[in-house]
């Protein structure tokens, strides 16, 4: 049916029709071509997911981001299309590949292990789930630039009123994935801003986490950002009007436990982390705020339950 | 004077400040353009007359030449970055830098007062220049630009006197804490409209209050999501005068004081017309806005993100007077049906997708367009994501409203077609460009063929601007489209198989165009080189992303994306090293 119904545009856009599924060549040759590059530096990563995603808990999140390295959706939306069963479009090429990953993961154990079912329900969940090397997929994912919207309309869900945030763990890193730019050098993206509180100071910032590449200098941006806030702070609750030169210092030691402060962060699923255990990547895609607590106070905030889940893909 | 045997009155025996004065009627860009044409004697006079220039493309012509041509120039509009850049696809620092027009007029002592400016990369530095250079300036709008911090708003807001306008615009901007708006002087009462809806970061809300107290003028205020909700109600008493309003976080208790205390400071604002805003909201205390909304013309909800459908239908209720309505998806085909019955007066419609990665979850389909078009004949503006459209529900729409002039549907799946009939969007979209016969500006969606092309070529005599994504199947497609649309501007085509062929066929064609945009598409640099070559008049840029640095490359390479513009300048100086001008 598929191949009548397109056939009369010529060869460019020939769908090839699989099962219940079909893509078109044209823009596949192009993705698997950006693939090839994607893959060679995913690879490790990969691999590791793949041991991971073995050992942890079944969970459809996991396997679905499994398929999904294997899969080359061109638009991560069009499957889930809901109204009309034909429109699902997606996964090219190796379908026996996906259909031993779907058997082979722990997911298929706990659901119905046929595949056209199962890469059916995960397809919905494909699209939410950010890819763990953002910045290099392509596969995965919706098109850069498209729907063609400007970057202020992109984060606008509130929690109330935010169905994807109900439906699945994710929130803000799925907004987070989708904005980066599916190439290896992602100059147009304009920026990650994740909201940050700081214990003691009433007003809380945003911090652009596009503007760093590692926990250093994200660290150095958080004393940068507060340090003149706390010292002001000081000053209030002193009930002085006191040079501010004199009274601001660094803060220090976010990362490492030794300072004053230390950086902690809630990620996609509510639990909180100490930044800086996972590759800076991860965190970037997984982050949705940032708080800089006291330090005496953290054995007192429960970062255990963050332990359990995060051998994973966190 | 012998008015004897002379049948006209040659205007030349007039002295040219008649002429002037004549002249100061014609308010038109393309009118004074034409002025200038007809003999020397008004070109000269209406050179030196001449107040407002507008720019489509700052890399049209230098700013040493434009000034030279328009030495009173006073009022400049500027557009920088290719639409596209909206969207993501054009790198940053790819150009479009305002510093060298500033430093340009500032030197030849240019009385600038007004400065609109789209797309533009604008630094604190060429802010500061800007406020210490031209004493008379009035009127500051920035639409979409970036580079610039909250540092360069403070120069602005300490040294332009005579400040009446700062329309913050979607512009990408670090917040350095909020101490700019305390650098406006007391002496400042000017202001007539100040819109920093879109700063994210804090602000001095007590000096908002006094700047607010002391400009009698203002018409325009637009807060940002850091003003609280009884920050709102203080200003709103001393501001019953306003035009225009947007809130900022519209969040409180209503059975508490401030609650009733803004219901009563708005049912003073008689004048309001223009409510935006709402980007923290909560629904229970849209009630205090309906006595204002009975004379709102236009509504902008499309930040609203916390408010359902239930509650934007009876915020629509009533809103019998509107006449540009911008919502979010969330409001659903039934809500658009309400806005259908309501607002007879609706001439432009925008619906946001609320949520824009999930096509799946989108809330409206053809069935609230078509509504809205049986309900408000007087449609012409039309921006639309939806989930689904079909070739009925367009030839529908273009029956009940032949007014188009602008007509933007996008399908939030790029090549999704007819639902009902799976076929493309042809037979639909030429519907509207058949009916439309004043339609200048078109955005396509959907499963798209060349025959769309073909009507588009065919009937769009006027359209100005034509935006295409992911559809066609050859060569032949664009072809239509250059041949056919004559008044043909912009544009832009992102993923569709239109290759060297077509971009060579009529290379004489894109002098008469400002500008075109391909991307991914199956053009090469050879063909390029080759219209580069031909063609001293445009310049042809590559954007080139990979890590590809040789730019003598195989001409049978397929270019990523290709900007191409008329200019009178030759290649600009400023373009990053990723930019090939061929």
């Amino acid at each position: 049916m598929a191949l009548e119904i397109f056939h009369f545009k010529g060869k460019r856009f020939l769908i090839h029709f699989m099962k219940y599924k079909f893509v078109s060549s044209y823009w596949l040759s192009k993705l698997q071509k950006k693939k090839k590059i994607m893959e060679s530096e995913c690879s490790k990563k990969l691999e590791e997911e793949k041991l991971e995603l073995r050992l942890g808990p079944p969970g459809q999140e996991h396997s679905s981001r499994f398929i999904k390295d294997e899969s080359l959706p061109s638009f991560g939306y069009f499957s889930s299309m809901k109204s009309n069963g034909n429109q699902a479009h997606k996964f090219p090429a190796p379908e026996d590949h996906l259909a031993g990953s779907v058997l082979a993961s722990p997911w298929a154990k706990n659901h119905q292990p046929t595949p056209p079912s199962s890469l059916q329900s995960s397809e919905k969940k494909q699209i939410a789930m950010p890819s763990n090397c953002p910045q290099k997929r392509t596969a995965p994912g919706p098109v850069v630039g498209w729907p063609p919207i400007r970057s202020f309309r992109k984060n606008l869900a509130a929690p109330s009123s935010s169905k994807v945030a109900s439906e699945t763990p994710i929130g803000l890193p799925h907004k987070v994935a989708n904005e980066k730019k599916t190439v290896v050098a992602e100059p147009s993206v304009k920026g990650l801003f994740v909201k940050i509180n700081m214990d003691g100071v009433p007003i809380g910032r945003k911090v652009n986490l596009k503007a760093h590449d590692s926990y250093k200098k994200l660290s150095a941006a958080v004393d940068e950002l507060f340090r003149g806030l706390l010292a002001a702070q000081r000053d209030y609750s002193a009930g002085g009007v006191v040079n501010k030169q004199e009274k601001e210092k660094p803060i220090t030691g976010l990362l490492d436990g030794n300072g004053e402060y230390t950086l902690v962060y809630e990620d996609n699923e509510g639990d909180r982390m100490l930044v800086g255990d996972v590759p800076w990547h991860m965190f970037v895609s997984t982050v949705k705020r940032l708080r800089v607590l006291k330090s005496s106070e953290l054995s007192a905030i429960n970062l255990g339950s963050s332990k359990k889940g995060k051998t994973v893909e966190n | 004077m012998f008015w004897g045997s002379r049948k006209t009155i040659d205007m030349n025996y007039f002295p040219d400040e008649v002429l002037e004065h004549v002249f100061d009627f014609i308010t038109s860009h393309k009118d004074r353009n034409s002025v200038s044409l007809v003999c020397k004697s008004w070109y000269k006079i209406e050179k030196y007359s001449r107040q407002r220039v507008f720019l489509g493309n700052c890399y049209s012509i230098s700013p040493e030449r434009l000034i030279a041509r328009f030495p009173g120039l006073k009022s400049l509009i500027l557009k920088g970055k290719p639409h596209f850049a909206d969207f993501n696809l054009v790198p940053d620092d790819w150009g479009g830098f305002l510093y060298p027009w500033i430093k340009a007029m500032a030197k030849s002592r240019i009385g600038l007062e007004e400065l609109r400016l789209k797309r533009m990369v604008v630094s604190d530095e060429s802010l500061e220049l800007l406020s210490e250079s031209f004493p008379n300036f009035k009127s500051l709008v920035l639409v979409s630009c970036e580079g610039f911090t909250t540092d360069g708003l403070a120069a602005i807001a300490a040294n332009c006197r005579f400040l009446r306008e700062l329309d913050l615009q979607e512009n990408e901007v670090e917040d350095h804490r909020g101490y700019w708006l305390s650098c406006f002087p007391g002496s400042c009462t000017s202001l007539v409209s100040l819109n920093f809806a879109c700063l994210k970061g804090e602000i001095n809300l007590a000096s908002l209050e006094r700047l607010v107290a002391r400009s009698p003028n203002l018409k325009s205020l637009r807060l940002n999501r850091a003003v609280p909700f009884d920050t709102l109600q203080r200003l709103l008493i001393r501001a019953p005068q306003l035009v225009d309003l947007g809130t900022g976080s519209y969040i409180h208790d209503p059975s508490s004081e401030a609650y009733n205390k803004l219901k009563a400071a708005i049912q003073n604002c008689n004048s309001i017309r223009s409510l935006s805003g709402f980007l923290e909201v909560a629904p229970c205390c849209m009630p205090a806005i309906y006595p204002i909304c009975e004379n709102l013309t236009f509504l902008n909800l499309s930040y609203a993100a916390g408010l359902q459908s239930n509650e934007l239908t009876r915020l629509i209720h009533h809103c019998r007077k509107l006449q540009r309505l911008w919502i979010l998806d969330c409001i659903g085909d039934k809500g658009l049906g309400v806005v259908a019955s309501t607002c007879k007066e609706l001439q432009e419609l925008r619906v946001f997708p609320s949520d824009p990665f999930d096509a799946g979850n989108a809330a409206v389909t053809e069935e609230g367009l078509v509504l809205v078009s049986e309900g408000c004949p007087k449609l012409n503006s039309l921006l639309y994501f939806c989930q689904q459209m079909t070739n009925a529900a367009l030839i529908t729409v273009a029956k009940n409203c032949t007014n188009f002039i602008r007509f933007r549907l996008c399908i939030l799946d790029p090549i999704k077609p007819d639902p009902v009939t799976n076929q493309p969007l042809d037979e639909g979209f030429g519907a509207i460009v058949r009916s439309c016969k004043g339609l200048k500006r078109l955005s396509l969606s959907g499963l798209l063929t060349d025959q769309v092309f073909y009507y588009i070529g065919m009937y769009a005599k006027k359209l100005e601007m034509l935006s295409i994504a992911f559809a066609g199947n050859s060569d032949k497609g664009m072809l239509y489209v250059l041949n056919g649309c004559k008044k043909l501007r912009k544009l832009e085509i992102r993923d569709c198989p239109f290759g060297d062929t077509a971009l060579l066929e009529d290379m004489g064609k894109y002098e008469t165009m400002r500008s075109l945009w391909m991307s991914t598409c199956e053009v090469t640099l050879g063909a390029c080189k080759v219209l580069a070559k031909k063609m001293p008049s445009l310049n042809v840029e590559i954007i080139n992303e990979s890590e590809q640095t040789e730019f003598n490359l195989d001409d049978r390479q397929k270019v990523d994306k290709m900007y191409l513009y008329r200019t009178l300048v030759g290649h600009r100086k400023d373009a990053p090293e990723f930019v090939w001008l061929l």
